[in-house]
C-alpha cells in the first residue's frame, strides 16, 4: 500500500529524562501568585478597569477621515462645546482612523442617542462613520450583572466537574489555579487600563476552559502516577508528573499562542484587546497549572488508597486500559 | 483500535468530503455560485453585521406608558359599566397603578362590584391553563372598589403588545426596500432589530422611534384652550398641545375621543399640494372611516376639525364642505423627509407603546470588509504556524495531524454553513483559537506514544497504547473548553455567541480530527509499513 509521506522523525523539545525542580520552588511559585493575586484585587479594588460602553453605557464612535490623516485636535475642539460631558478622542489604527468615546448621559435611554447624533453632527461630512455603539443604561446594568453570573458559573461548573473527576484535593488546586487566572487577567488589564468590554468577559472565559485543559492533564498524569509508584515521595511524584507532561503543556501552549499571535498581528484593531487578553491568558493559565495546581497538591497532601476511579466512568473508550490496571486499585 | 472495517473507511472519508463540498460555496462569489448546476450546495456562511455592516438595535417598549393607556380604558369602561347598572359613585380615578372608585349607596356596593366583575377577563392561554384573571376587583372598606391589574394580566398585556409591535416594525422597516432585516422578540419587553447593509441608523431610528397614533379630533365650539386650562376642561374634553414647528406654542381644546382614528386607514402616501407645493400627506380610510368622517364633517361645516399624531395637533382646518369621499390630505410643516417617514407610519399602523433605542450598534461597509481581510489573514496565519510547529515537532506524524487540522477547518465550515450559523469576527476568533486547541488532541496522543516507546514497547503496541490511553485526557480536556462555550452562549449577546458556536462546533470537529481521521491515517501509514518489512521506528 501506498503513503505519500516519507518517514522522518519529529523534535522533541524536552527529550526523556527531563527533570527541571519545580517542586524545589513550590514555596516561592504559591507565595508570588497570592502575592500577584491579592495585588490584583487590590487594584482592581483600588485602580478600577477601564470599562467600555458594554459596562459603562455610553457611546462609541469610529470614523474615518475622508481625506489625509484625521485631525485629533481639530476634531476634539469640535466635540469639547457640545456639553456632552467627558469626550476621549484617540487614533485607532491607521492615522485616518480615530475613536470617540462619549460618557453615559444623565437621564434614559433617549439621552444617550441625542448625544450620539450630537457628535455625528458635529463632525460634518469630512468623516465617514465606520461603527457605532451606543449602549444604555438599562443594558448596560444588565451586561455587568450577567457577565458576573457567568463568570461566577463557569468557575462552578469546572470546579463541580474535577471534584467529580477527582478528589477534593486536586479540585483545590485545580480552582485556586482558575481563580489565579482570572485575577491576574483582570489586574493586568486594570494596571495597564486596557478597555475592559463584553469580548473581554469572552476571552477570560476561554482562559478558564483553557487553563482547565491544562490542569486537567497534569492532574491525570499524577493521579496515573500515584498508582504506578505507589512508594515514591509525593513532591518527586508531582515533580515527574508536571515534567513527563512538560512537553505537552508546551507544545498546546506554543500552538494556541501561535494562532492567537495571528490573531493580535493581523486580526484588527476591532478584536486587538480580545487577542491581549487570550494571549495573556494563555501564558498565565500555563504557568498557573504548572506552578499551582501541582504544587498545591504537594502542600495538601493526598491520601492514595481511596483515588476515584479512572476514566471509566464517563469516558467509555478507557474501559479497555483500564482492565490492565483495575481502577483505584493500589 | 488501528483495525478499520470497510465501511467505517467510507464513513469516515465520506464525512470528510461533505465537509470539503458543503464549503465549497464560500470560496466563491455569490454570482459564481449561483451558476452552478443544481446538485451542488449554493448556501454560503451568512455574515454577521459586523462583518457585511449593518445595523442593530435593541428597542424597550414603554411599558409604563402600556399600563397608563390600560388604566385609563379601564377606568373609562368602569365608567360605562357603573352607568349601565345605573350604581351611583364619586371620584373615579386612577390612584397609583390602580383605579379606584367610591360607591356612593352602601347598599350599591355588591352591583357595582358584580358590573365591575364584568370587566375582567381570564387569561387565555393553552399552556398556562385557566385560572389567573387580567384585572383583580376588590372592595375595601365600606364603599371603595379597586381595580388594578395582576401580575399576569400585565405580562399578558406587554407579551401581545410586543407583538403587535413587531408586526408594526416589520412592515415599517420592510418600506425601506429590504427584506433580509430581522426583527425578533427579545426578553420580554424588547425587540431586537437587525438590519444589514444599512449603517446610517438616523432614518430607521425615526421610522421606529414614533408611535404614530392618528386621530381626528373635533374641536370644542364654545370654549378656547386657555379658558380650559385655567378652570378645569369640560367632561370629555382635553387640551391638546400643537406639533413643533407652525403649530408650536397653540394649543386646542378637543373631544378625548377621536372622531376616527388611524385604524381606519387603508392608505396614505406622501405628495405636494397642488397650490401651495408644500409636502402633504394624502390618505383613504376604510368604509366604516369613511362613512364616520362623512357623516362628521357633514354635520360639523364651518367648524373646526383637529388632527392629532401622537396627542399633539398636527393642523386644525376649518371645514368647509362635508368630505364624503373617504379621502383626504394632512398639511402641516412638513418637509419632504418627514413626510415620507410620517406616510410609512400611518401606512404600517400605530405602535401600542412608544419604542426607546437601549442598545445599539451598527457597523459600516468599510470596516464589515477591512474585518473579513483580516480574519482571513489570521485564520491562515495561525493555521500555517500551527502546522510548522505540529509538523517539527511530530515529523510525519504530525504531517498526519496537519491534515486532520485541514479536515477540522473544513468539518467546522461546513457545519457552520449547514446549521445556518451566522461568522462574526469573534466568531473567527474562535475558530483560530480552535486550530490552535485542535492539534492539543493530537499532542496528546503523541506524547504518550513517544513515553511507550521509550518504556520499550514495540512500535504497534505504542501506537495502538497512545491512541487509547490519550483518550481520557482528550475527553475530559474538551470537556471542560465545552462548558466555557455553553455558558458563554446562554450570556449571549450577538458577537459572543458567535464566538461560542465556532467554539462549540469546533471542539466536536476537532476531536473527529484528531481521534478518528489521524487514527485512519496512522493506521494506513501502518499497513503501508508493514508490507515493507518489520516496523523498525515510529515516524513521530
Amino acid at each position: 500500500m501506498f503513503f505519500p509521506i516519507p518517514d522522518f522523525k519529529g523534535f522533541d523539545f524536552f527529550p526523556h529524562g527531563t527533570r527541571l525542580p519545580f517542586m524545589k520552588y513550590k514555596g516561592l511559585a504559591l507565595v508570588m501568585s497570592v502575592v500577584l493575586m491579592v495585588g490584583s484585587v487590590a487594584l482592581f479594588l483600588v485602580h478600577g478597569l477601564n470599562y467600555g460602553v458594554d459596562f459603562k453605557g455610553g457611546s462609541l464612535i469610529e470614523v474615518q477621515s475622508k481625506s489625509g490623516p484625521a485631525d485629533v485636535s481639530e476634531v476634539r475642539k469640535k466635540l469639547n462645546d457640545l456639553g456632552i460631558g467627558d469626550v476621549q478622542i484617540q487614533a485607532f489604527g491607521s492615522d485616518t482612523d480615530l475613536l470617540i468615546r462619549v460618557e453615559q448621559q444623565a437621564g434614559d435611554e433617549a439621552a444617550q442617542q441625542v448625544a450620539m447624533k450630537k457628535v455625528v453632527d458635529a463632525l460634518g461630512d469630512g468623516y465617514v462613520q465606520r461603527r457605532i455603539e451606543v449602549v444604555g443604561p438599562a443594558v448596560s446594568s444588565e451586561l455587568r450583572s450577567t457577565s458576573i453570573i457567568a463568570l461566577i458559573a463557569s468557575l462552578f461548573a469546572v470546579s463541580l466537574y474535577v471534584w467529580f473527576r477527582f478528589d477534593w484535593q486536586f479540585a483545590a488546586g485545580v480552582i485556586l489555579s482558575l481563580l489565579h487566572d482570572v485575577l491576574l487577567t483582570i489586574g493586568i488589564f486594570s494596571l495597564f487600563w486596557l478597555e475592559f468590554d463584553l469580548s473581554i468577559v469572552a476571552a477570560v472565559l476561554t482562559i478558564v476552559g483553557y487553563s482547565m485543559n491544562d490542569s486537567v492533564v497534569v492532574s491525570d498524569r499524577i493521579r496515573e502516577n500515584l498508582r504506578k509508584y505507589k512508594r515514591m515521595e509525593l513532591n518527586e511524584l508531582l515533580d515527574l508528573s508536571i515534567n513527563e507532561t512538560l512537553s505537552r503543556t508546551v507544545l498546546t501552549g506554543m500552538t494556541a499562542i501561535a494562532g492567537i499571535a495571528a490573531l493580535l498581528l493581523f486580526g484588527g484593531e476591532v478584536i486587538r484587546n480580545f487577542s491581549l487578553a487570550m494571549l495573556l491568558g494563555i501564558v498565565i493559565g500555563t504557568y498557573s497549572s504548572i506552578f499551582i495546581a501541582a504544587p498545591l497538591l504537594g502542600f495538601i497532601g493526598i491520601k492514595r488508597d481511596n483515588l476515584v476511579g479512572g476514566g471509566s466512568k464517563t469516558a467509555p473508550g478507557a474501559e479497555k486500559s483500564n482492565k490492565k490496571e483495575p481502577a483505584g486499585a493500589v | 483500535m488501528l483495525h478499520f472495517e470497510r465501511w467505517k473507511i467510507i464513513a469516515i472519508v465520506m464525512t470528510c468530503m461533505a465537509g470539503i463540498f458543503f464549503t465549497l460555496p464560500n470560496f466563491f462569489s455569490k454570482e459564481t455560485v449561483e451558476s452552478w448546476p443544481s446538485w451542488m450546495p449554493h448556501r454560503q456562511l451568512p455574515l454577521g453585521l459586523d462583518l457585511q455592516g449593518g445595523a442593530h438595535l435593541l428597542l424597550a417598549l414603554d411599558t409604563k406608558e402600556l399600563e397608563k393607556d390600560w388604566l385609563t380604558t379601564m377606568r373609562d369602561d368602569a365608567r360605562k359599566q357603573l352607568r349601565e347598572a345605573k350604581v351611583g359613585f364619586t371620584g373615579l380615578g386612577i390612584v397609583g397603578n390602580a383605579v379606584q372608585v367610591k360607591i356612593s349607596k352602601p347598599e350599591d356596593l355588591e352591583k357595582a362590584k358584580q358590573a365591575l366583575d364584568k370587566l375582567v377577563l381570564p387569561i387565555g392561554s393553552a399552556l398556562m391553563g385557566t385560572g389567573a384573571n387580567d384585572i383583580s376587583v376588590t372592595v375595601s372598606g365600606a364603599d371603595t372598589i379597586t381595580l388594578a391589574p395582576t401580575e399576569p394580566g400585565m405580562q399578558h398585556r406587554v407579551s401581545s403588545a410586543v407583538s403587535a409591535a413587531i408586526e408594526t416594525v416589520n412592515r415599517r422597516v420592510n418600506a425601506m426596500g429590504t427584506s433580509e432585516s430581522t426583527v425578533v422578540r427579545q426578553g420580554s419587553d424588547r425587540i431586537l432589530v437587525q438590519f444589514p447593509g444599512l449603517h446610517d441608523t438616523t432614518l430607521l431610528k425615526d421610522l421606529i422611534g414614533q408611535t404614530a397614533k392618528l386621530t381626528f379630533h373635533s374641536v370644542h365650539p364654545t370654549m378656547s384652550a386657555e379658558d380650559a386650562a385655567q378652570s378645569r376642561p369640560p367632561v370629555g374634553y382635553k387640551v391638546y398641545p400643537g406639533v413643533e414647528g407652525e403649530e408650536s406654542g397653540r394649543s386646542y381644546l378637543l373631544r378625548d375621543s377621536p372622531v376616527v382614528s388611524g385604524e381606519d386607514l387603508v392608505d396614505s402616501q406622501p405628495g405636494f399640494d397642488s397650490r401651495t407645493n408644500e409636502p402633504i400627506i394624502s390618505f383613504r380610510f376604510n368604509q366604516s372611516g369613511a362613512r364616520k368622517f362623512g357623516n362628521f364633517t357633514k354635520d360639523h361645516v364651518g367648524q373646526p376639525f383637529a388632527i392629532v399624531l401622537d396627542n399633539k395637533v398636527l393642523s386644525a382646518p376649518v371645514i368647509r364642505e362635508p368630505i364624503l369621499g373617504g379621502s383626504g390630505q394632512i398639511s402641516g410643516s412638513f418637509t419632504v423627509e418627514s413626510a415620507n417617514t410620517l406616510a410609512v407610519q400611518l401606512r404600517s399602523g400605530a405602535l401600542p407603546a412608544k419604542l426607546t433605542v437601549v442598545e445599539e450598534r451598527s457597523v459600516g461597509p468599510s470596516l464589515g470588509a477591512d474585518s473579513i481581510e483580516a480574519g482571513k489573514l489570521a485564520g491562515l496565519v495561525g493555521l500555517l504556524l500551527t502546522a510548522i510547529l505540529t509538523t517539527v515537532a511530530y515529523g510525519t506524524f504530525g504531517v498526519i495531524a496537519c491534515v486532520g487540522l485541514l479536515v477540522h477547518g473544513f468539518l467546522i465550515l461546513a457545519l457552520m454553513t449547514m446549521i445556518g450559523a451566522t461568522l462574526t469576527l469573534p466568531g473567527i476568533a474562535g475558530f483560530v483559537l480552535t486550530i490552535g486547541m485542535a492539534v492539543d488532541a493530537n499532542v496528546l496522543i503523541y506524547e504518550r506514544m513517544r513515553e511507550e516507546l521509550r518504556n520499550g514497547k514495540s512500535p504497534i503496541a505504542a501506537i495502538e497504547n497512545g491512541f487509547q490511553r490519550a483518550f481520557v485526557t482528550i475527553f475530559d480536556s474538551q470537556l471542560t473548553t465545552l462548558f466555557a462555550a455553553i455558558i458563554m452562549f446562554w450570556l449571549g449577546s450577538g458577537p459572543i455567541r458567535g464566538f461560542a458556536v465556532t467554539l462549540t462546533l469546533g471542539i466536536l470537529t476537532s476531536v473527529f480530527a484528531a481521534v478518528t481521521v489521524t487514527r485512519l491515517l496512522v493506521a494506513l501509514w501502518l499497513k503501508n509499513a508493514k508490507s515493507k518489512g518489520r516496523i523498525t521506528e515510529v515516524p513521530v
